[in-house]
């Protein structure tokens, strides 16, 4: 494996760098100025400002004393950026929810203005909760498990941050487009032309940092987590570039009309809107429970074997699985059928992972007593069990008919998203914290455990109602009178939504009060004070063993 | 019998192998939707946009009504007898990309098409809840009150074409005349439109005559939805897929 001296090269970077980001300024000055909107002249100006805040940078380290001249050390500085980014983007992305929670439940909360609309707020909400807190999760936590799994540094010393900020970058053009309007319609891939190329070239800089930090290794193996956080970074870079296949009006424009059109781009689109959640939320969630699950049990991983096997089993089905978003509809059957078929033996890999993290803690239960970190994190699996055995349930078209179309949908996927990805996210920022700041302890784990308890209650109470609406919403749609006339009015089932909307509300609200009271810990942890509360009794293991 | 720590120790390997494995299933379910003849049914009637509802279809997209309203009748008795007959594949062959929705927080749109007068879409666009008080829509009341964007309205055809909508020289030449045309503002031109443009509706869709406005071009859109194809004409049983 190479030596990891050998990166004394990013000087020789610093230029052709500087190079680029003083074009990328002028061409944002171009879009400024030549814009056909003020969508276009604002993403302009923001491009503008990340190129220069970029040469500032770039400056700056210049001057510093060289990073790490021998390359010793890990690089944690970008790490550290990555969990105070994940956590702001998380509050914000769950407030949002919260928002257009309220907005169902008493509709003059969208204030009749374009930017307040739920249809505009609706792309702001999920994108930034999948995309920016999401994303940003896995960023971090994929380049904290390569370093340490590879007992190498980060490769290069410019690029990761480019990653990073230009990452963040794409998110708030993403986020800002939305208010003004600025979306191409289709789901979860929401963001224009010049959002989605800009993506691009980050993507390809992120598989290059990991990739050249696999080749850095000085372990022979490449270890499991790396393995799902590469299908990752790959699958999203095919995923997002077909999807987003589209010819601009204008270049100096924000609008942009899809390369596919009626049913192959219904198919395409839920090939990668599947995919997103089999990719994004699931594969690089499972590189994260593959790493901090084991960590924080202090026990290996249950079974090698079973982790080849979910490994290429779960990558290889899921991207079968589109067509269950499309049952009944114009797509034809065989796709369909197909879709079902693959969906269903999703099954069977997405509780093998599920195995495999939970039995991880053979031998080391009693900790879920003592450690609210590690419970979060447990339950986070528990979670995932759930929603991959309730996703191929609904994927079943006579299940599919009645759920499609319903809140049902909305319940699965926030089990999934609140319940697997923020609960993992959340046991991997709080152990993540504390090593990266070099922090004996959390500030306070009667406050983790306050968030765990918080938070699962408005799980609960968010699922929970989301089924009932769905099931209820679904069966009123079908319901037939003894004259054999449609029962209900459409309107009737909208109105019948009104309680569980409010309940819904509540349990979001229960959500972003348990991702408030851990900011306030992870920012008392950072300013490196210690709550003193009495820590829970019995450690027999060795408390924390060194991070490396 | 390949070993897999092969693999794991050899990160290219492992790359390649990993696009390997997630390309199949796109490769098998996607591609063939685009050369099976079967994907998309014969039928009657269908054209592409006008440029007067392109440009409400616009509206519809940067509003984003796809979060709440369907655009897809599934083959199921009661959203036929609700909605109309379930819809075909052919129906959204010019709509890039395709507006099917994934959530029924509204009702389905695919046949709203001369279902409510003008006069109800427009006000029901400006106060939905004074005339459906359960109603959770938000309003657009500033719809009626901007002025419809036309400057690109050409370029709007010609990048439709260039990802296959058959709009021919003519209607990308006339797209500014014709939106005006079917808004009511310029009455010669009616005869040219839906010459070009079958069955498309002229009126002053928002009962304001002095400008052409978004709600214009929205209500020319959903006006239209559902409209084209003749039921009267299709088999179904010739289209079996």
């Amino acid at each position: 494996m190479a030596e990891m001296n050998d990166h004394g090269g990013h000087t020789a970077m610093r230029y052709p760098v500087g190079v680029a980001l003083a074009g990328g300024a002028l061409l944002g000055i171009f879009f400024m100025a030549r814009g056909a909107n003020a969508a276009m002249v604002l993403h302009g100006f923001l491009f503008l400002a990340f190129c220069v805040g970029g040469i500032f940078l770039l400056i700056r380290q210049a001057y510093a004393a060289p990073a790490d001249a021998a390359g010793t050390t890990y690089n944690d500085a970008v790490t550290r950026t990555g969990v105070i980014i994940s956590m702001f983007w998380g509050v914000v992305g769950f407030l949002v929810g919260l928002a257009i929670a309220l907005q169902l439940a008493f509709p003059v909360l969208n204030f009749d203005l374009p930017w307040t609309n739920f249809g505009r707020l609706r792309p702001l909400h999920t994108s930034a909760v999948i995309f920016a807190f999401g994303g940003n999760v896995l960023i971090t936590t994929s380049f904290h498990v390569v370093q340490r799994t590879c007992r190498a540094r980060l490769a290069g010393e410019i690029a990761p941050w480019f990653v990073l900020w230009g990452y963040n970058l794409f998110i708030v053009i993403a986020a800002t487009g939305y208010l003004l309007g600025v979306t191409q319609s289709k789901e979860y891939a929401e963001p224009e032309w010049y959002a989605d190329l800009w993506l691009t070239l980050v993507w390809v800089v992120y598989l290059l940092v990991f990739l050249a930090t696999l080749w850095r290794r000085r372990e022979p193996h490449i270890y499991v987590a790396n393995w799902f956080f590469l299908a990752f970074i790959v699958t999203v870079a095919m995923l997002h570039i077909v999807n987003n296949l589209a010819v601009p009006v204008s270049w100096t424009g924000t609008k942009s009309y899809s390369l596919f059109a009626g049913v192959q781009d219904a198919l395409t689109q839920w090939w990668y809107g599947h995919n997103a959640v089999g990719f994004f939320l699931t594969a690089g969630f499972l590189g994260i429970m593959y790493y901090f699950v084991p960590k924080q049990a202090q026990r290996p991983v249950y079974s090698y074997r079973l982790s080849i096997i979910h490994f290429w089993s779960l990558i290889f089905l899921y991207i079968w699985a589109g067509p269950h978003h499309l049952h009944y509809t114009a797509l034809p059957q065989w796709a369909q059928t197909l879709g079902m078929t693959f969906s269903i033996m999703l099954w069977m890999p997405s509780w093998g992972g599920m195995i495999n993290g939970l039995m991880t803690l053979s031998g080391a239960w009693d900790k879920l007593r003592t450690d609210p970190v590690l419970r979060m994190l447990v339950v986070s699996v528990a979670f995932y069990g759930m929603s991959t055995f309730e996703g191929p349930v609904m994927s079943i078209r006579a299940v599919n008919s009645l759920s499609h179309y319903t809140d049902w949908t909305i319940g699965h996927v926030h089990s999934g998203a609140l319940g697997w990805v923020a609960f993992v996210s959340f046991g991997a920022l709080y152990a993540l914290t504390p090593i990266l700041w070099r922090r004996q302890r959390l500030y306070s784990l009667q406050l983790v455990s306050a968030h765990f308890w918080i938070a699962s209650i408005g799980i609960v109470l968010y699922i929970t109602a989301m089924w009932v609406s769905g099931i209820l919403q679904g069966l009123m749609w079908r319901a037939y009178d003894s004259l054999g006339f449609l029962e209900y009015s459409f309107v009737e089932t909208v109105a019948a939504m009104h309680p569980f909307y409010v309940i819904r509300a509540a349990g979001g609200a229960l959500f972003v009060v348990g991702a408030l009271v851990m900011a306030y810990n992870l920012w008392r942890t950072v300013r490196g004070d210690l709550r003193s509360e009495a820590l829970p009794a019995a450690q027999p293991s060795p408390a924390v063993a060194p991070a490396e | 019998m390949i070993r897999h720590a092969t693999i794991e120790k050899n990160s290219i390997l492992l790359l390649v192998l990993i696009l390997i494995v997630v390309a199949i299933g796109g490769i098998v379910q996607i591609a063939p939707l685009f050369y099976l003849e079967s994907t998309i049914e014969k039928v009657e009637g269908m054209r592409p946009y006008t440029p007067l509802e392109l440009a409400g279809r616009n509206i519809y997209v940067r509003e984003g009504c796809y979060n709440c309203h369907s655009q897809m009748i599934r083959s199921l008795r009661d959203e036929v007898e609700r909605y109309g007959p379930y819809s075909l594949a052919a129906e959204s062959m010019y709509d890039h990309p395709f507006q099917w929705g994934s959530k029924r927080t509204g009702p389905d749109l695919a046949r709203v098409g001369g279902r409510y007068s003008d006069e109800w879409h427009a006000e029901h666009m400006a106060a939905p809840r004074a005339l459906v008080p359960e109603s959770v829509m938000p309003g657009y009341p500033f719809l009626a009150e901007t002025a419809l964007d036309t400057a690109q309205i050409a370029d709007d055809l010609r990048a439709n074409r260039a990802v296959g909508v058959p709009y021919s020289d003519a209607m990308i030449e006339a797209a500014l005349a014709d939106a005006r045309a079917q808004a009511d503002l310029e009455a010669d031109g009616a005869e040219e439109l839906q010459a070009r443009y079958p069955k498309s509706q002229v009126r002053d869709f928002d009962g304001n005559p002095a400008m052409i406005s978004e709600l214009d071009a929205l209500i020319a859109y959903l006006q239209m939805l559902g409209t084209l194809v003749d039921f009267d004409v299709y088999k179904p049983e010739e289209n079996l897929r």
